[in-house]
């Protein structure tokens, strides 16, 4: 008998602290939707170092611990759909990081602003991803401007005066920065024929010779290779140089990846691209900071990628701060006001379509590197 | 459009349709002797890319001897694919083979996702298939000379051995009549591997060449050589050898030419394939070089 009440004095007072856990610390779930695997796999993995990071020194917000939790969306348009359904109704987030690619952006936000759960994009950077979409956000500026600093950077500082654009046709962003670089390159040298050429791939080709043999035979000042995925932009680049073509290659954001130089070799040496973030031009004493943190966890310099998966991540947990709770619309109205806030990739300020308005920078590779070269203000 | 760019594109094209070509005849002869369509075709050329890298990267092989290491390893592959994943199921409906098809086919990408991991990795070339020779005015990669005569010596040999010799007789005969065959005394099973050996072989020697002329390998990089081989086998009539080249090689010139003559549509150049595929198959259902 003594024994049996000592049992059942156990077995309470271990129900006791249980629903005592269970209540004081219920878990905020963040939901992250990154291409691990697949054409896009870098541009995830290094958004993923800078939100490891940037979970690692918060992992609590409102007193409760944050449950983060990250699917793989395989770089694909249905993949990124079904991964952000599966955070919402089986993860239960409350807010959705994601994702590199602005191909599964699109149709993740779609599903994330249907559900009512806020999402936060790190580099997706296609107009589509927001636009008409109030429950969804990105850390990053947007391709209209992406476009018109590239346009401007060739014309301007290049001298060009004509530009083949080789794009590939299945990819949102692709298709997107191909269309703003164009409408800008025609305004700044004032002659309607000075696109030469604009010819298109898919994605999953890897032979392009056709591409760049029609691009050589334009033989225009610089060619434009607005390529969805960076391993496409190699490939297109080391055929370029084979097949003759002498002009300048000049890319956007997704260049920036080490797989870009390993594949592309000799080949994309001198090309210039824009970016987001370098280590070597910070404005903000968080980013000298995150540059800090981040050396001493990985050891080597932040990519822009991984700088952009920080801000977006802290952009969420800043905003539950703000709400003072983990209810889904809460958060996104704190999100949409979103002000000065002192990120890693300069100051943001969210407007109305839920877009970042931030410098670009432009990078060029050297010796097997990329090089800084210039940071571009908004326009 | 100018006799120089014709001709550049003319060059890249046989080189891209030698390449399909080699992969076709994979899918073509296992289709001849087993009626089965393998799915995991393409992926065993992609695991043979990555066994010449690792022969490289772990084992520091030289290349050329690398390269021999990948073309066995992925004929034991192929061979083991067979033992584990159709033999079972030969005498079960042809729908279950397809299945078990392309499962193997999902399972080795993923397990080359977990193993290789999901990024690219660069492919190493040899100087002289790196450098570019200067022709008059048209430019040819070094690989580019190199494709069409390792497919030509390769076919002559698979040739020799499909209407030479003892074995190939043994294939061709599994390939008109199973049951006859076996009551004739033919070892099915030897046959059968031996088959699998070589269409795993030439997928390797493909790949490898392939990854000479786009030097990037991830695991997914045997989904579009396999899809766009498997539809030059059909096209070519499945199940023949000629076919299979004749095929593949029709499918390589088309891809470039059809982006060189009309450059507004390069971007769907696949569709076209795929209409001509529909045609085919509409008005000549068994293929160019096909049986009834």
């Amino acid at each position: 008998m003594k024994r049996l009440g000592l049992m059942v004095v156990i077995l309470l007072s271990f129900l006791l602290m249980f629903s005592l856990v269970a209540g004081a610390a219920e878990e905020i779930v963040i939901g992250v939707y990154e291409p691990m695997t697949g054409p896009y796999a870098a541009g995830g993995q290094m958004t993923m170092e800078g939100v490891n990071l940037a979970f690692e020194q918060q992992p609590t917000v409102l007193g409760r611990p944050i449950k983060m939790v990250l699917v793989d969306n395989k770089s694909e348009k249905v993949e990124a759909a079904n991964a952000v359904a599966r955070l919402i109704e089986f993860e239960k987030a409350v807010a959705i990081v994601g994702t590199y690619g602005s191909a599964c952006a699109i149709p993740g936000s779609e599903v994330a602003n249907k559900a009512g759960i806020p999402m936060m994009g790190c580099s997706p950077t296609n107009p589509l991803v927001t636009l008409g979409k109030p429950y969804a956000f990105r850390a990053c500026f947007i391709d209209p401007f992406q476009g018109a600093v590239m346009a401007n950077f060739a014309v301007n500082n290049l001298n060009a005066k004509t530009a083949v654009v080789i794009q590939d046709i299945a990819s949102d962003y692709a298709v997107g920065l191909s269309n703003f670089f164009r409408e800008a390159f025609i305004k700044l040298t004032g002659n309607p024929k000075s696109i030469v050429g604009l010819i298109s791939y898919q994605t999953g080709d890897q032979d392009f010779t056709a591409q760049v043999t029609y691009a050589a035979s334009k033989n225009p000042d610089v060619v434009f290779v607005p390529a969805g995925s960076y391993g496409d932009a190699a490939l297109i680049i080391k055929q370029g140089k084979e097949m003759g073509i002498t002009a300048k290659f000049l890319g956007g954001d997704t260049w920036e990846a080490p797989e870009f130089i390993e594949v592309g070799g000799e080949a994309v040496e001198g090309g210039y691209f824009s970016t987001h973030f370098d280590a070597t031009a910070v404005t903000t004493k968080a980013a000298e900071k995150f540059c800090k943190d981040f050396e001493e966890k990985y050891k080597k310099a932040p990519s822009a990628f991984a700088a952009l998966g920080f801000d977006a991540f802290n952009l969420v947990v800043d905003a539950i701060k703000r709400a003072g709770s983990a209810d889904p619309k809460a958060i996104r109205d704190a999100l949409a006001e979103t002000k000065d806030y002192e990120g890693v990739t300069g100051m943001i300020t969210l407007d109305y379509n839920g877009d970042a308005t931030k410098d670009a920078i432009i990078k060029t590779i050297e010796n097997g590197q990329f090089k800084y070269v210039a940071t571009v203000r908004p326009f | 459009m100018s006799l120089n760019i014709f001709l550049q594109n003319l060059s890249n094209g046989i080189s891209l349709g030698c390449l399909f070509a080699l992969v076709a005849i994979g899918y073509t002869m296992v289709y001849g002797v087993l009626r089965l369509i393998n799915f995991a075709h393409g992926d065993i050329f992609m695991m043979a890319a990555f066994f010449v890298f690792y022969a490289m990267t772990i084992f520091s092989l030289p290349w050329g001897i690398a390269c021999l290491v990948a073309i066995i390893l992925a004929m034991v592959l192929g061979r083991t694919i067979e033992r584990v994943a159709y033999k079972p199921l030969r005498n079960a409906p042809r729908i279950s083979s397809l299945c078990s098809a392309i499962g193997m086919s999902f399972l080795l990408e993923n397990f080359a996702i977990v193993v290789f991991g999901g990024r690219p990795k660069s492919f190493y070339r040899p100087e002289f298939f790196a450098k570019t020779f200067v022709l008059g005015e048209v430019r040819v990669p070094g690989v580019n000379f190199v494709t069409p005569i390792v497919s030509i010596v390769f076919l002559l040999i698979l040739s020799y051995i499909v209407y030479r010799t003892k074995t190939g007789l043994a294939m061709r005969a599994i390939s008109k009549d199973f049951d006859t065959a076996m009551l004739m005394g033919i070892n099915l099973d030897r046959t059968i591997s031996f088959t699998f050996m070589i269409g795993s072989g030439l997928a390797a020697v493909g790949a490898i060449l392939w990854a000479l002329r786009y030097p990037q390998i991830w695991p997914f990089m045997g989904v579009f050589p396999g899809w766009r081989a498997f539809t030059a086998a059909i096209i070519g009539g499945i199940g023949s050898i000629r076919g299979a080249m004749v095929g593949g090689f029709l499918v390589g010139l088309l891809t470039i030419m059809i982006v060189a003559f009309l450059p507004e549509l390069a971007g769907y150049k696949d569709a076209f394939i795929f209409v001509i595929l529909i045609f085919v198959l509409l008005f000549k259902p068994e293929g160019l070089f096909g049986e009834e």
